[in-house]
């Protein structure tokens, strides 16, 4: 494979693409999928048969295009239109309204906050491409930050422009991605290995399911120019197996990227060999961790060991590792395109760039979105988000899945960034954001993630193995409402411990969404105490509620 | 070793192992190759037997006792054979604000059986999960691989009856 070559691909797929007067998206991503929109396609396939405009209409598969609780969504091109909740039946109409006026019925605008106020670098592929053909990815400027890195620049000046970005790991944790591919580059081993974090656990969050299944082959990317600037030259991607659609994609880019040449050996005719190969999780939250998840790279138990020394001196077999997230990975390639100074022109002085959250829980625009850091969280809940359905009252936020915390209204003009986010006693974590309405306890929801990470623990030390049981043995008491006054000040005694002598990340943030709610709703805690009552009625007590 | 020369070659002819033995192979027979050897098995056979987990210790040359603690200590292996159908219910935190606790009362009060069981009869079989990223979606419930969302008790209730009246 030359640039020629690669030039030549997008062409003639461009050419291809500008050959159709009209292009009829339909999401065949997860969420829609489960809505039945593989025979939404088929019937619009077959409509556009019927009415012999095969050659002027396209109807095309593509990724995730976010508003995921309207689906099965659609998108027509070049109008801009986009029809919400469509069904086998609504073809024929919308097929005749090509060209014309949209059908009213279906129509939801595109000039939507929902659509309007985000900025899209991770997703910029979301929606528009097949995920399964290569030559739209290509065709979309696809593996030119690639042929740029390896034809263009030396392995340092690429670690220098991730540096230069200011990108910081998308997983949760916030650590700056230039550091950690310095310290892997400049680690003294003939072998090393990237790795890829696909392992999304925490509950509420699918952005990286979605950009896997939406735009695969630009996590691909990233990780061979990662292989390229630490000097690796085999890569793993660690998928989850609760994601079937995701990996059958990934495979599949896996494998037309092998057949181009863009993976495999002598890429763009250099010394350069990269390969990826994929690693199924199993179930586990705790392999989100990255020791644990290199023992279950290994075949073992997905359990952490302690650290020094890190994985990018001592990771995979005991060589150098590079290990970041799929967000991450899939932010390398523009930034190698467009260089690290544009990248750090996004965003606010610590937090760089864009991030991708997952909306969920009561608030009416469910979905992906991409906002630039720093953007207010009031914002994305009530102008992107659309606000709370059936005109309940906002509650809070949950941000950070089980290793998170729950923010109140008081702090909703705050900017979202790991440092804001971190005062408040939240993390970003890996970008679930969970909103609640007034019928949520948030006691409830304290136990809920508490019972989360008591089965999860692996065990293996024991202030997360005993002490997450304990929490939630006097969650269960006060929600039961048998608590004690004294209990309040056990579980932050019991919180302190966890937190500080926790052997991993799991077991030192597992007590965040008790903190947090003890911070800001310590009177529900109180009212389950001593008033043995649950403000918001979600909870069983003495029988005398019914829980929902 | 030991676990090798008891158990006898599995047959090649059977293509449930054909294809447990060709991901072995494809990872050169090495031990690290045991998760992904498991989920070929657990595909192929729909659960985790504890002949197979011998053949398998066997043939990567694992102590079983390894094989048998990686096979329980993640979450998405099974040692039991599932019931005919399968019904998960997502049990996610959006899930769980959109009301999954009511979706698995109403379920165990239909069918009688909690999360992880199979009906005495051998018909269904209810599972939790952690989150299957159908997050927009919540509640989600899955019927036999297919997912389903905006889930409520009636609804589940309806499918698991459809698998009841329809085999019966």
């Amino acid at each position: 494979m030359t640039l020629e070559e690669l030039q030549e691909i997008a062409k003639i797929e461009k050419e291809r693409q500008e050959g159709f007067q009209h292009r009829i998206n339909v999401c065949v991503a997860a969420g829609c999928l489960s809505c039945q929109s593989a025979s939404v396609k088929e019937a619009l396939e077959q409509e556009v048969n019927r009415r012999g405009l095969d050659n002027s209409c396209e109807v095309k598969g593509v990724g995730c295009l976010g508003l995921c609780t309207a689906g099965p969504l659609i998108s027509v091109e070049p109008a801009g239109t986009y029809y919400r909740e469509v069904t086998v039946s609504d073809a024929s109409e919308i097929v005749e309204a090509l060209g014309g006026s949209p059908v009213p019925r279906l129509d939801i605008s595109g000039q939507l906050p929902f659509f309007q106020r985000q900025q899209k670098i991770v997703l910029e592929n979301c929606g528009k491409i097949d995920p399964e053909r290569i030559e739209d990815y290509i065709a979309e400027s696809g593996y030119e930050g690639l042929y740029n890195a390896l034809r263009t620049m030396t392995p340092a000046e690429v670690v220098d422009q991730v540096v230069r970005s200011g990108l910081r790991g998308r997983g949760g944790a916030g650590f700056p991605t230039g550091l950690k591919w310095t310290a892997v580059s400049k680690a003294a081993s003939s072998t090393k290995f990237v790795v890829c974090n696909a392992d999304e656990g925490d509950p509420g969050a699918f952005m990286d399911r979605s950009v896997l299944e939406s735009d695969p082959h630009r996590v691909i990317e990233g990780m061979a120019i990662a292989g390229l600037a630490v000097g690796a030259s085999h890569g793993f991607m660690y998928v989850r197996a609760e994601y079937p659609l995701a990996v059958k994609r990934v495979k599949t880019a896996i494998a037309k990227a092998e057949r181009l040449g863009l993976l495999g050996n002598n890429i763009f005719n250099t010394t350069f060999n990269f390969d990826v190969k994929i690693r199924l999780g199993a179930g586990a939250f705790v392999c989100g961790e990255e020791t644990a998840l290199l023992a279950s790279i290994e075949g073992k138990r997905g359990a952490p060991r302690p650290r020094p020394p890190f994985p990018a001196e001592m990771g995979l077999w005991g060589y150098p590792t590079l290990i970041n997230n799929v967000e991450t990975f899939a932010n390398v390639a523009p930034i190698i395109r467009k260089g690290g100074n544009w990248f750090s022109g996004i965003g606010t002085e610590k937090s760089k760039g864009t991030k991708v959250f997952a909306l969920a829980g009561r608030v009416n625009n469910t979905g992906l979105i991409e906002v630039p850091m720093g953007t207010k969280l009031h914002d994305i809940v009530f102008e992107i988000g659309g606000g709370i359905p059936e005109g309940r009252k906002f509650k809070a936020v949950q941000t950070g899945g089980p290793s998170g915390g729950c923010i109140p209204d008081q702090h909703l003009d705050m900017p979202v960034d790991y440092e804001s986010l971190a005062k408040v006693g939240s993390i970003m974590g890996s970008g679930g954001l969970i909103i609640m309405d007034e019928t949520s306890c948030m006691v409830d929801v304290a136990k809920f993630f508490m019972e989360f990470c008591m089965s999860e623990s692996c065990g293996k030390c024991v202030p997360c193995r005993v002490g997450t049981t304990q929490i939630h043995n006097v969650l269960c008491k006060i929600t039961s409402g048998e608590g004690k006054p004294s209990d309040i000040p056990l579980l932050e005694e019991l919180g302190d411990l966890v937190k500080n002598t926790s052997l991993c990340g799991l077991g030192q943030t597992s007590p965040n969404p008790v903190m947090s709610t003890l911070r800001y709703f310590r009177d529900e805690y109180v009212a389950h105490i001593k008033e043995k009552t649950c403000p918001a009625g979600a909870c069983n007590i003495n029988g005398s509620k019914e829980a929902k | 070793m030991e676990a090798k020369t008891q158990e006898s070659p599995k047959p090649a002819e059977d293509r449930r192992w054909r294809m447990v033995n060709r991901t072995m192979r494809l990872h050169g027979n090495e031990p690290h190759a045991l998760i992904e050897t498991l989920h070929a098995v657990q595909e192929s056979f729909g659960f985790l037997e504890p002949d197979a987990l011998k053949y398998v210790a066997g043939a990567l040359h694992v102590p079983l006792s390894q094989v048998y603690g990686v096979a329980t200590f993640y979450h998405f292996f099974s040692l039991k054979p599932p019931g005919e159908h399968t019904c998960v219910v997502c049990n996610g935190t959006a899930c769980y604000i959109g009301g999954a606790a009511g979706i698995l009362k109403g379920i165990e009060a239909a069918i009688g059986i909690t999360p992880g069981e199979t009906t005495p009869d051998g018909k269904i079989s209810l599972v939790t999960a952690r989150c299957m990223g159908s997050c927009g979606l919540a509640p989600a419930v899955v019927f036999d691989g297919q997912v389903r969302g905006k889930m409520d008790p009636p609804a589940v209730l309806e499918q698991i009856g459809r698998w009841d009246s329809h085999d019966a």
